[in-house]
Parts: C-alpha cells; sequence; structure tokens
C-alpha cells in the first residue's frame, strides 16, 4: 500500500488580483518506507504539497490519500488525530517549544497521546540518544545550537512513531556539516524504522542523498527520478 | 508535573511584566474585597445583634395581627405564665413577657407622648441591653414597684431626674381610665435618638394593675444564643405553643422588615461596586490573554501540525487563566485577611457613616470580620470574571487553520 497517493490535486492563491496555482492538477505516489525529496524553486509548489499532504491545508480540488485514508474530506479533530498518530513535521526554523525543555519537546507529543510517564522518559531518552543529544536533555531551545536544535524537533518528529515524516527546507538553516549530519539522521530512521520521508527543499546536497527525487515547477511536477544516493 | 500543566506555568512567565500587571489587578480587587467584604458582613451582624439586643429580640410570641397593627385589646393572655412555661420548656432564660401602650407622660413642668413597655425586670436584662444601658440610677428589679426608668431625651425633654416623680395616663385594655404616678429611678442612653426620646419602661406587674390587663400581656420576646440559630428555634418554638392559643411567632426580620431591607439596600449597591471592580479586572485578563494567544499564533500553529487539537489549545489558555487567577485569588485573599485582621484589632472608622450608625446603633468604630464568605466570595467572584473573560482568546483558537496560523510571524 502506498504511504501518500495525491490524485489530480489543484490549489490556488489570490496575491492581490492574480491568482496564483500553487498545485495544478498534481498526481503523486509514494510507496511505504520511501525516502523521497520534493524539489522546486520558490513558489515552485513543494511547500503547498507537503502542507496538503499532511492535512495541513486543503486542495481545492482531487484527492489526497496517506495509507488507506482519505483525508482532503476529513474535519479538522480527525486531521489532528492522524498528524498525531501518523505524521511528524519537521520545519525549516525547527519550531520547537521554547519554554520546554529538549526532553520535554519530544514528550510533549507522546504526552498529547496519552502514554504513561514512564513510558515517555524511556522513549525520549532513547530519541536523543538516536539523534545525538544524550547529555543535553534539559536544555531549552535558546541554550542549543541550530543543528541541535533541529535535531530535537526530529526527535520529536518521530516520538509518536508516525510512519511518515514530512520535512519542509529542513537544512535552510543549518551549515552543510550539520546538514550532512542530518541527512544521516534522517536515512538511518528510514532504514531502521521504515518511516517513510517526504523532504521539500532546494539544498543540492539534500537532493544529491535521495534516491528518488521528484522536480516541480508552477505547481505542476516536470520531474520524478529514482538515482543511487550518495 | 504534567507537561500541559508545566507548559500552562511557563507560558504565563513569558512576560512577567504582563503577568504581574495581571495578576496585580486581581490583587489589588481581592484585597480590598475581602477587606470590604469583612468590614460589611461584620457591620451587619452588628446592626441586627445591636437592634435586635434593644427591644425587638430574634422573635416575639404574639397575637395574630399584633406586629401591623398595635392595638391593646389585640393580647396575649396569661403572658406571665406563657413565658414561664416557655423557659422551662426551652430550658433558656432569655425569654421575656412584655406589655406596651402609648401614654402621656407629664411631670410637674411638661408632658409628652410615649410608648410604655411593661417588663419582668429579671428576665428583661436577659433579652434587652436597655438595662445595662442605664446611665444614672438603676434598671427596675421588683415587678410591682411604681418605678420608671426613662431615655435621656425624654428625661431632659421632660426635666426630670432620678427620684423624682412622672404621672402616666392613658386607656387600660378594657377602654377604661389609667393612670399612676411613678418614681423615676434609671435613665437610659442607648444613643438611638428614637427610643431615647420615646421609651420608658416599667414593671409588668405595675402595667398589669394600671391598665387592668388581668394577666394579659402584647408579646413573648425569645432570643437564640445568636441570630443564626434564630430560624431553628423558632421551629422549636412554634411546635411548643399550645394549639388553642391562637398565637403567632415573627421573627425578626417581620418584626424589623426595615433592618433586612436597609442591608438588602446596601448589599446592592455594594455588589454593584464590586461587580464592576470584577469587570474592570476581567478586561485586564482578557487583554492579557489576548494579547498572549495573538503572539503565539505561530506556535499554536506548530503545535496543532503536530496533531494538538484547537480545543486542547483552548483549555490550555484557560488553564494559564486558572493559574493567573488562583495567583491574584490567593495573594488577594492572604494580604486581603491580613488587613483585615489588622483593623479587627484597631477598628476602622468611615466618614459620612456617622447617621447611619446612630440609626442602628452601631458604635463609632467598627471591626470587621475575617469569615469564610467574606475571605472566598470576593476572590470567587474575580476568579469566575477572568475564567469568562478568558472564554474569548480560548475560542479564537478553535477557528485557527494549522496553516494559516504557521504563516504568522
Amino acid at each position: 500500500m502506498a504511504a501518500v497517493r495525491c490524485i489530480d490535486i489543484c490549489k490556488t492563491y489570490l496575491q492581490g488580483d492574480q491568482e496564483i496555482k500553487a498545485l495544478d492538477h498534481l498526481s503523486i505516489e509514494i510507496e511505504a518506507g520511501g525516502f523521497v525529496c520534493l524539489s522546486s524553486p520558490s513558489g515552485g509548489g513543494k511547500t503547498t504539497l507537503l502542507n496538503a499532504i499532511g492535512g495541513l491545508d486543503k486542495p481545492d480540488s482531487g484527492e489526497v490519500w496517506i495509507e488507506d485514508q482519505r483525508i482532503d474530506t476529513m474535519s479538522k479533530g480527525e486531521l489532528a488525530d492522524l498528524r498525531l498518530r501518523k505524521i511528524g513535521f519537521v520545519f525549516q526554523a525547527y519550531n520547537l517549544i521554547p519554554v520546554l525543555t529538549a526532553r520535554e519537546n519530544v514528550e510533549f507529543v507522546m504526552q498529547v497521546q496519552g502514554l504513561s510517564p514512564a513510558m515517555r522518559r524511556e522513549r525520549s531518552t532513547e530519541l536523543l540518544n538516536e539523534v545525538g543529544l544524550a547529555g543535553l536533555e534539559n536544555r531549552r531551545p535558546a541554550q542549543m545550537s541550530g543543528g541541535q536544535q533541529q535535531r530535537v524537533a526530529v526527535a520529536r518528529a518521530i516520538a509518536s512513531r508516525p510512519t511518515l515524516v514530512l520535512a519542509d527546507e529542513p537544512t535552510a538553516n543549518l551549515d552543510s556539516k550539520t546538514s550532512d549530519g542530518l541527512m544521516d539522521l534522517f536515512e538511518e530512521l528510514n532504514t531502521h524504522h521504515k518511516t517513510t520521508f517526504v523532504i521539500a527543499t532546494h539544498d543540492q546536497r539534500v537532493m544529491a542523498h535521495v534516491p528518488r527525487l521528484v522536480r516541480m515547477l508552477d505547481g505542476r511536477i516536470v520531474d520524478d527520478i529514482e538515482q543511487n544516493a550518495a | 508535573m504534567n507537561i500541559i500543566l508545566r507548559l500552562a506555568w511557563r507560558n504565563i512567565w513569558r512576560q512577567p511584566r504582563r503577568t504581574w500587571l495581571t495578576a496585580g489587578a486581581m490583587v489589588f480587587s481581592n484585597v480590598l474585597l475581602v477587606f470590604m467584604m469583612s468590614f460589611q458582613f461584620g457591620m451587619y451582624s452588628l446592626m441586627i445583634d445591636n437592634s435586635l439586643q434593644a427591644l425587638t429580640g430574634h422573635m416575639q410570641v404574639q397575637a395574630p395581627g399584633y406586629v401591623d397593627d398595635q392595638r391593646m385589646r389585640q393580647t396575649v393572655a396569661d403572658v406571665g405564665d406563657l413565658s414561664r412555661s416557655l423557659r422551662e420548656q426551652l430550658a433558656s432564660d432569655t425569654i421575656a413577657a412584655r406589655a406596651q401602650a402609648f401614654v402621656l407622660a407629664s411631670s410637674d413642668e411638661r408632658s409628652y407622648g410615649i410608648a410604655i413597655i411593661g417588663v419582668e425586670p429579671h428576665f428583661e436584662q436577659k433579652v434587652s441591653n436597655i438595662s445595662g444601658l442605664v446611665s444614672k440610677g438603676r434598671f427596675l428589679s421588683e415587678n410591682d414597684a411604681a418605678e420608671i426608668v426613662v431615655g435621656a431625651v425624654l428625661a431632659r425633654n421632660l426635666r426630670v431626674n432620678i427620684g423624682d416623680e412622672l404621672t402616666i395616663l392613658g386607656s387600660g385594655v378594657d377602654g377604661s381610665f389609667a393612670a399612676a404616678v411613678v418614681t423615676v429611678i434609671g435613665i437610659f442612653d442607648s444613643g438611638v435618638p428614637d427610643l431615647d426620646r420615646t421609651l420608658a419602661e416599667i414593671p409588668l406587674g405595675l402595667f398589669n394593675d394600671v391598665f387592668y390587663m388581668e394577666g394579659a400581656g402584647h408579646h413573648v420576646v425569645v432570643n437564640a444564643p445568636t441570630v443564626d440559630f434564630a430560624p431553628a428555634l423558632q421551629a422549636e418554638l412554634e411546635a411548643l405553643l399550645p394549639e388553642d392559643a391562637d398565637l403567632v411567632v415573627h421573627d425578626w426580620d417581620r418584626l424589623l422588615p426595615g433592618l433586612k431591607q436597609a442591608i438588602q439596600a446596601d448589599l446592592s449597591s455594594s455588589f454593584f461596586m464590586y461587580g464592576v471592580l470584577a469587570i474592570l479586572v476581567a478586561f485586564s485578563v482578557l487583554n492579557t490573554q489576548l494579547m498572549s494567544v495573538l503572539e503565539r499564533t505561530h506556535e499554536f500553529g506548530i503545535v496543532m501540525a503536530l496533531g494538538l487539537k484547537p480545543g486542547r489549545l483552548g483549555r490550555l489558555v484557560m488553564l494559564e487563566t486558572v493559574m493567573i487567577g488562583l495567583l491574584g485569588a490567593v495573594i488577594g485573599a492572604l494580604l486581603g485577611s491580613i488587613l483585615t485582621w489588622y483593623f479587627s484589632f484597631s477598628g476602622f472608622q468611615i466618614p459620612g457613616m456617622e447617621e447611619m450608625a446612630i440609626q442602628f446603633n452601631l458604635p463609632a468604630r467598627l471591626y470587621p470580620q475575617v469569615t469564610a464568605l467574606s475571605l472566598l466570595l470576593g476572590p470567587g467572584i474575580v476568579f469566575v470574571f477572568s475564567l469568562l473573560a478568558a472564554v474569548y482568546p480560548a475560542l479564537r483558537l478553535r477557528w485557527l487553520q494549522p496553516v494559516d496560523a504557521m504563516r504568522a510571524a
């Protein structure tokens, strides 16, 4: 079963008087356990597509499926539940909750899921170790570097054991060394946890890293390449 | 601690100055409310006690209709026996019989129309504080002696002093002419102008003889240990009255309707003021929480993307308000009770209240008293208003779209 299926989706925005087609009859299928990079110039539609897949925004037409669930017709509450159980997000600006420590940021989603304190602690320790942040559990975001914050964000994204992780420009604020480290981490998680990764980026190094590269332009897919990852 | 609780607690300290300003408004209001309510409730209690202690008592056994039309003929038969019987059955000595008439009191020089009350000297001292207010001479002691105790203003008006004689002229219960010559043995000064000007007391035995009462009287005054016990005692008393006696028991509220009305009027105007205060605090909370929600819109978008439902976000905002509210309530109630405790010893005088104080036989200095009600009611009202004010910012989150929220700066 495909992890993600978008069928003929369209999304139009109004910018002043001008109509912008962010997604233009776009269809894509991403297999479970896939590692896909969406690439486009700015305004090419990759973030809009990511938002549609994550249930953060609804397309004007077409269908979006996550596994066997059609999500473009779901209510706000159903979408929130779906995101909580199946989807993890990694954002360009990390977007950690500033008043919570690294551990609490990771545990936050698990608490919302209703996991017990012992389970949360065990899993957060394990995840922070996995992303290389052992010993930094009690630091708040402001006390960590950009790379460390992004690692916390990754740990948070996978804390709920999602089947799909959506990452929007995850390396945009990171130096090259940290970016490479993050991509290695994504790959490792993809390999070990069989988590599907969909990454929107225009970072060439990230594009070179992934086995499948989808190029977009003006809301359409112009290229869909299977490649040997670096 | 639960992460959501920790998050709420830390969120309110993101802008400590704003939080303290909001909590400070609550603290100020709560201190004021605790003090004012303690002061008011203490004053009401004093007003009731002092007004009732002077004459009315907590309740009275009367003939039906006497309360509205105080005619001589509306009597309670064998009032002394009834009073004695009730004292025995209730095992209480705060029960006394009385009779009352309106007479012309004349000294050598002047005459005035006054109310004269026949009292059981020994038991009257247990139900009324007039005996304790005798500033010259002494109170009545014998049940048949031709003696009278008069108010200070009346004594001044009649130009009589201790040992002088007064002639009282009136109508007996049968409509016949009633007259007696009595010696002034005491002058009381209650501080209530109406009482001091128009009231005199004579022994019930003498009253019985002068007004041809044949053992009847007009009411039996019954006091409970405190006014709070009055309703229970009234029920007990009603059950004890002989079925064929055709008597009624009226509580102080029925006997002195003006007192309760005055308290209610004062309460209404005070609570209007308190309501305005609570609304002002509520607006402060509304401002704080609305600002807090608006500046965290992006963050709310993120947590919604992580799977938090808008309703849960709303509950987070409410939880933050509960925390600020509790902070204001606890500190306010604490400071308010300390302030009230201080004034409960040193007393407090409100300028311009002298007239009301005289009317209700209140002392010039009032002493507020902290009770559970005065401690909790004001902070409780402010707390509820604060929660209501936070409903709008919390509800706004329901309409928030994650993708729009995340675009916010």
